[in-house]
């Protein structure tokens, strides 16, 4: 490992508190990450020198501002190896991307017939948006099934095959289950997909800051992913589009900056990426972001997802010597990303989180925007732990030693 | 463990979680209503049979039973309510509601409330106040139903 982890806790100036008189343990990354202090002073520094708006501008602050802008562009577009950074659309999250493919590409292409796949381990934001295209266009939608009671054995790929018919005009799936830690083949399915001729869609929240990613190698139509998961702020992400298909599609929302000529009866559009960002975007976290990419990329994104799956090893088995512990996803030694989501029998997640927050150790609680697969799972809640480039393994003991107390207090020890 | 924990998680309040009282469904009920906390999957039934009253008088709850998961706050909290309502009025469970909402959000209690009272540490985590409150808006919605057959709302889970 080099130099920059040894130092990498140093980086975060938020780590630095007590929680509770403890010091705080932050083991909610799945939700959001931290920031470094240079993607903090990249925002800072932005306010202070730069921020004008970006684009029709023709002084100084207006060219820094836009050049600075569409170099955080280029940056995101070398982060995925995008082929041209006209195919990186900034967004306000995840959630926004792809709602801008369900509504535009939806209502473009999906007609009654048509067949809409998902999984059965999506989060709401890449279950819900094909729900509404699908009622919008009369398409009917689908999900490939998850594999064992604690759905431990990943997505039924035999399913998949039946499912993957000509019909199917759209696939969209998740990386990482945010819920379970699962690892999705998904250069396989975009694969599969495009042999019956279906658009791919890949939520890359849970990944694309954890993971070395390449949508030229996958072969990915649309690619959806968060600043605030990898460092970044919030209320800016990614909505990749491959260049081709950009160019086909329809703007989901008008207005300034993304019109070519105007008359008072009609608009033509720019072409991508400014005709699918309407109005002032966001500049100032687009530049973070962009900062956050170099600090990821600094790491090593190999080396993030090799620290991540061992802390996601070790918490595995530390885990799951607590009594009535029920671990979902992957088995202990099976691949899983950087996050291990729990249940016990007798104390609900709530509880475990507030007790947990006590001891300083920040956790999440709940369905994990993942209602049909805790309902499939027989559960209502879980407990997650989810880790990233700061954590350590004292962490995971700290976390250990906090729910023993949660589970004696109870009377469940 | 912390005085605003051990605040939270009184005797009462785990008493009910372990051993809920007049939990499940209940089948000569004339009311029901179901409540949700989407933020964290919580969920509760209210069943209950609300009986008229003698001439000139409001009806009353005869019987009250609740049904649902949730975090010991949520689930201790309906259990007792539902110990705390039988007999009682739509205007007088109105006016022990209020009490109780007033309780978990102040964290004081007046003198003559006493189980109820149990939940007063519930003010000092914000979050959790939505957990204590759900299964009172659950019997407040049965309440202000019409006398509808206990098929309102039906719920699956």
């Amino acid at each position: 490992m080099s130099d920059l982890w040894k130092n990498v806790r140093v980086d975060f100036p938020i780590l630095h508190q007590q929680v509770n008189g403890k010091p705080l343990v932050y083991l909610d990354n799945g939700a959001t990450s931290q920031k470094p202090r240079a993607v903090i002073d990249a925002l800072v520094r932005y306010y202070e020198r730069d921020n004008s708006n970006v684009h029709r501008g023709l002084h100084a602050l207006s060219m820094r501002a836009t050049d600075a802008y569409e170099g955080a562009r280029a940056r995101v577009a070398r982060f995925i190896n995008a082929a041209d950074p006209a195919e990186i659309i900034f967004t306000r999250g995840t959630t926004d991307s792809i709602n801008l493919v369900a509504r535009s590409w939806g209502h473009a292409h999906l007609k009654p017939g048509d067949v809409v796949l998902t999984t059965e381990i999506e989060h709401h934001s890449n279950l819900v948006p094909w729900q509404q295209a699908a009622r919008a266009s009369g398409a009917t939608l689908k999900c490939v099934p998850v594999l064992g009671a604690d759905a431990e054995g990943g997505l039924d790929l035999a399913a998949l095959d039946q499912l993957l018919t000509p019909q199917v005009k759209l696939f969209a799936f998740t990386h990482i289950s945010n819920t379970l830690g699962t690892i999705n083949p998904v250069a396989e399915f975009c694969r599969r997909a495009r042999a019956v001729g279906a658009v791919t869609v890949i939520d890359a929240a849970q990944s694309v800051g954890h993971a070395p990613f390449d949508v030229q190698a996958l072969g990915a139509d649309f690619v959806a992913f968060s600043g605030h998961k990898m460092c970044g702020p919030t209320g800016i992400g990614v909505l990749y589009g491959r260049r081709a298909l950009l160019d086909q599609l329809a703007p989901d929302e008008t207005g300034g900056g993304m019109v070519v000529n105007v008359t008072y009866e009609a608009a033509t559009w720019k072409p991508a990426p400014e005709r699918f960002e309407a109005g002032t975007p966001n500049v100032a976290d687009a530049i973070a972001l962009g900062v956050a990419c170099d600090y990821l990329d600094a790491l090593s994104r190999d080396q993030i997802a090799a620290h991540d799956a061992a802390l996601a090893q070790l918490a595995m088995e530390k885990l799951s010597l607590l009594p009535g512990i029920r671990i979902i996803g992957p088995r202990a030694g099976a691949a899983r990303s950087g996050l291990v989501s729990f249940a016990f029998e007798g104390v609900h997640a709530h509880d475990v989180v507030t007790f947990a927050d006590e001891d300083g150790v920040a956790l999440r609680g709940g369905h994990h925007c993942n209602q049909p697969l805790m309902r499939k799972l027989g559960l209502t809640s879980t407990t997650r732990a989810s880790f990233y480039v700061y954590n350590t393994p004292e962490e995971i003991d700290a976390l250990v030693a906090s729910l023993r107390k949660i589970l004696e207090f109870f009377g469940v020890a | 463990m912390s005085a605003d924990l051990t605040e939270l998680y009184q005797q009462v309040i785990l008493d009910h979680n372990r051993r809920p009282r007049n939990r499940g469904k209940l089948p000569t009920a004339n009311r029901v209503a179901h409540g949700d906390n989407p933020s964290c999957g919580d969920q509760c039934s209210v069943f209950l049979r609300l009986d008229p009253g003698a001439p000139g008088q409001p009806d009353r709850i005869a019987e009250i039973s609740f049904d649902g998961s949730g975090c010991a706050i949520s689930q201790a909290s309906a259990s007792l309510m539902t110990t705390q309502l039988k007999g009682k009025t739509t205007a007088e469970a109105e006016k022990l509601y209020n009490e109780f909402h007033a309780i978990v959000t102040s964290g004081h209690a007046p003198e003559e409330i006493s189980d109820l009272a149990a939940f007063a540490g519930v003010h000092a985590f914000p979050a959790r106040i939505k957990c204590a409150t759900l299964g009172w808006h659950a019997a407040l919605n049965a309440l202000k139903n019409d006398a509808a057959p206990a098929t309102t709302e039906s719920h699956t889970d």
